[in-house]
């Protein structure tokens, strides 16, 4: 998920405590707890693990040391990104990291946003200061405590592979020796940092310290939660998005074996039972009778021609350069295009599922979550809480992709009112069908391009209007996303283009649904990723100018676009020739502050089928913590984009999705995949994202390509084989 | 009552015959390291080996692994020396991991029937299994990887 880069770069940590005292009410406002808080309910500090200097790490008597990770788990590394950019400057035995997830707690806000959160790519951006900051404090500290124990000039000792060492007299103390010393001291108030060259864990290809576990059955998923008691709920939501239940029958439910109770609660119907089978049996077995409201006379085919018909019109402005409309009225060229993509769901690997077990004064809660803060709040209010009295606890997330950042809490809210009715420990499971048809989906996105070419064929007027609906209204936070009728995840990628166009124009319109959407890998960047460097392939086709090349001339201004460009450029060959009947295309995209271009090869059978046999990518996300991860984040980026680009579509017809599971919802597999080259730029720049902007330029990259072998444009998304076969 | 062994270990359990194995092992047994993906046979996350046939369990009523010999994720090894295992750390294959399981259990099968697959074989035998996390590029290298790790044993 993200806040929008524009608006994270307008964003103040004030705009943001006021944002959480709203969200709060006055619960979290708890002011601003430095992060070197000693009191965090993560780390209290015990006689085996005496040192806790901060809310962020614990050093134990036997050595050990435990990192507490602040950020979610879900497949981009991070419970190893975290205690590289810690360990850097601790100095400590690497083997002797372990991680731990945070409970919630204020001192692990995001360190921009101010709530305990995972997105928007920005893990690495937000605690490469303060994870080296918390593990110089606590080094300093232990250099403290030899020096004192010995008597000496902490200026003589120094640190290495978890031993203060004094080098002229040879001294040496472990960590763990040192640990109760320590916890004695009082943290430094300066803490320089490291000189970035004499890094020696930062930039390394470091092995990922949950593979282990994740390779014999062991990580344990939300899903993996069994506490004693615990019976599992399967909940029959609405067919159509706002339905409610008007009664309901559940007498062949009940008579299932292993079904406990049928009960109502607000998003449905929670059949309880012992175990998962007998929950999802009864829950077949449900008689149900639903008011559908509204929602049932959505179709796709006429929100989509309400869509184009709208693209047509002028909407809010986001953005406006020189004068669009006379730049176009006087343009030597003048060519329009319209690109649709459809509504998209996560389908994370794992289904959403929540534990928990409320009693009269306490709740804990289980579950694979982005989203921390919110998530615990959304508890305590159902249960009748207070935050504090809410226990939540993050597992890994079997994929994350945004859906468990949810901005209503759904799987978690919904798991407390099922606890609430049945009075039992309780695991509420969805299915994968549960999955799909959920809704939080991608915003299906409609965009219109008009642009004016110039007499030697470059672009001189650029205008592009946005209809989707917006993912911040409505929610909380909308007060930060939203400025003057605009959610900036709708525009970004169009609103902040990078080429030197003189005279541009991005306005949106953000149509209101019922159906609810959600921040998904790339958020905005996910349609106008696509749109907006498909267009500039048909303007570059429109003037007999080569797509690189174009590119290369309206980049002049922005360095490190334009290097991974070349990079991609030089990588895949661009320019030399191809087996015949194989072409590629190119494209390039600025999200999450990062730079990303990539080169699609691909070829067409007479039929229709599209092979991509070769994806290039190369990325510029300054300086890089974890090499193999930033590649294989753009790896996943590319088969994640991939799937968006020649698989899935969710369609609605009479308010009811149409997809289902994997079958009409499929997924790139093995033999969809192509061979990906990932080139890194090697950079001293602050770290930027790496989740999510591998996913943006994947289907421009292919659509371009099929432009460049066919002639022909894509202009919607899945790209279809009856789109491409030959006439 | 069916009985049936599961990583060596003789199991009785009182589940209705029709209980898919998948959620026999999850929830009568505790083994959770077979994952749970889409319910149809369509995802390959909850991939075991059912007399060392690859089965998707979600599909598989417990009554088929009547006097059988189950093998999950959890008994691929006891420690992590599996080639697959090794090759899997060595390459560095899981992001989220939860399809790795059932990756690394349809894998299995197809290095011991074929020592030396081709990509082709790889895409074949590895079509049911889906990543969402994309990790494609990396099981294909991660199998060539470990039927190398299981040649240069066997040569010992």
């Amino acid at each position: 998920m993200t806040v929008a880069s524009d608006a994270r770069r307008d964003l103040k940590r004030r705009d943001f405590l006021k944002t959480t005292l709203t969200l709060g009410g006055g619960l979290i406002i708890s002011a601003y707890i430095p992060e070197w808080s000693k009191t965090s309910a993560t780390t209290p500090a015990d006689a085996t693990h005496p040192f806790a200097p901060n809310a962020f790490v614990r050093i134990g008597t036997d050595d050990s040391i435990t990192i507490i990770a602040n950020h979610s788990e879900m497949g981009q590394g991070v419970y190893t990104s975290l205690p590289m950019m810690l360990a850097e400057e601790l100095e400590c035995d690497w083997s002797k990291i372990r991680v731990e997830p945070a409970l919630v707690d204020p001192a692990y806000n995001h360190s921009v946003y101010g709530l305990q959160m995972t997105g928007g790519s920005t893990t690495t951006t937000s605690e490469y200061d303060r994870f080296r900051k918390m593990g110089a404090m606590a080094r300093l500290m232990l250099i403290a405590a030899a020096a004192k124990t010995w008597n000496v000039d902490p200026a003589t000792c120094h640190a290495e592979k978890g031993y203060v060492v004094q080098a002229a007299s040879g001294r040496r103390a472990s960590y763990g020796s040192l640990a109760d010393a320590a916890s004695k001291l009082t943290p430094p108030a300066d803490i320089p940092l490291k000189d970035p060259k004499n890094f020696t864990i930062i930039g390394k290809p470091i092995h990922r310290l949950d593979t282990p576990s994740k390779v014999n059955g062991t990580a344990q998923f939300g899903l993996d939660v069994y506490i004693p008691g615990m019976l599992t709920a399967v909940v029959a939501r609405a067919p159509v998005f706002g339905g409610k239940v008007v009664s309901f029958n559940a007498d062949k439910a009940k008579a299932i074996p292993g079904v406990v109770d049928v009960l109502q609660v607000p998003s449905g119907v929670a059949v309880i039972a012992k175990g998962f089978w007998p929950a999802k049996l009864g829950r077949d077995k449900l008689d149900i009778t639903w008011d559908d409201g509204p929602g049932a006379n959505i179709s796709s085919v006429a929100l989509r021609k309400e869509y184009a018909e709208t693209s047509r019109t002028p909407g809010i402005v986001a953005k406006k350069v020189g004068d669009p409309a006379a730049a176009l009225a006087g343009a030597a060229k003048k060519i329009s295009a319209e690109f649709e993509v459809p509504y998209l769901s996560h389908s994370m690997m794992e289904p959403l599922n929540t534990v928990v077990d409320l009693r009269a004064d306490s709740c804990e809660v289980w579950t694979g979550t982005q989203f921390e803060t919110m998530d615990r709040l959304a508890a305590a209010k159902v249960a009748g809480l207070k935050p504090e009295q809410v226990k939540l606890n993050t597992t890994l997330l079997g994929g994350g992709f945004g859906r468990r950042a949810n901005p209503a809490c759904d799987f978690v809210t919904e798991a407390v009112e099922v606890a609430k009715v049945a009075k039992a420990p309780v695991k509420v499971v969805w299915t994968r069908e549960d999955d799909i048809k959920g809704g939080w989906y991608r915003p299906m996105w409609y965009d219109h391009f008009e642009a004016g070419l110039d007499a030697q064929g470059n672009p001189v007027a650029w205008t592009h209007t946005i209809v989707g609906q917006s993912i911040m209204a409505g929610t909380l936070f909308e007060q930060f996303g939203i400025k003057n009728g605009i959610d900036s995840a709708s525009v970004e990628g169009a609103s902040d283009i990078l080429y030197g166009i003189p005279n541009v124009l991005v306005d949106l319109h953000s149509p209101k649904s019922v159906i609810p959407v959600q921040w998904w890998r790339s958020v905005g960047h996910s349609h106008t990723g696509f749109s907006v460097e498909a267009f500039l392939d048909q303007v570059a086709h429109a003037g007999g100018k080569d797509p690189y090349q174009l590119r290369r001339t309206l980049l002049k201004n922005q360095p490190r676009m334009l290097a991974v460009l070349d990079l991609v450029a030089q990588k895949a060959k661009w320019g030399t020739p191809l087996p015949a009947g194989r072409a590629r295309g190119i494209a390039g995209h600025f999200s999450f502050d990062s730079y990303v271009a990539q080169v699609a090869e691909i070829s067409i059978d007479k039929d229709g089928t599209l092979h991509v046999h070769k994806m290039f990518a190369a990325v510029d996300c300054g300086r890089v913590i974890n090499p193999d991860t930033v590649r294989a984040q753009i790896e996943g980026g590319i088969i994640f984009g991939l799937t968006a680009a020649l698989k899935t579509e969710i369609t609605l017809e009479n308010g009811r999705v149409q997809q289902s599971n994997f079958h009409n919802y499929p997924m790139v597999r093995m033999f969809d995949s192509p061979e990906i080259e990932v080139h890194i730029i090697e950079s001293t720049e602050k770290p930027t994202g790496v989740g999510e902007p591998g996913v943006p330029p994947v289907a421009p990259a292919i659509a371009n390509a099929i432009l460049a072998l066919t002639g022909k444009p894509v202009r919607r998304l899945p790209i279809k084989m009856e789109d491409l076969r030959s006439a | 009552m069916i009985s049936f062994t599961v990583n060596g270990k003789p199991v009785t359990v009182e589940d209705p015959p029709s209980t898919p194995l998948l959620w026999v092992l999850r929830d009568s047994l505790q083994l959770t390291g077979t994952k749970f993906g889409c319910g149809m046979a369509l995802c390959g996350a909850c991939t075991v080996h059912l007399d060392g046939e690859a089965v998707r369990s979600c599909v598989a009523p417990v009554s088929r692994a009547e006097g059988k010999k189950i093998t999950t994720i959890e008994g691929l090894s006891p420690d992590l020396t599996h080639p697959l295992q090794e090759a899997w750390i060595e390459i560095e294959v899981p992001q989220c991991g939860y399809c790795q399981s059932g990756q690394l259990m349809s894998a299995a099968v197809l290095l011991r029937e074929n020592p030396k697959p081709t990509d082709e074989d790889i895409d074949e035998a590895m079509s049911g299994n889906i990543c969402r996390c994309g990790t494609y590029p990396r099981i294909r290298k991660a199998i060539h990887r470990a039927a190398e790790i299981q040649a240069q044993r066997s040569a010992k």
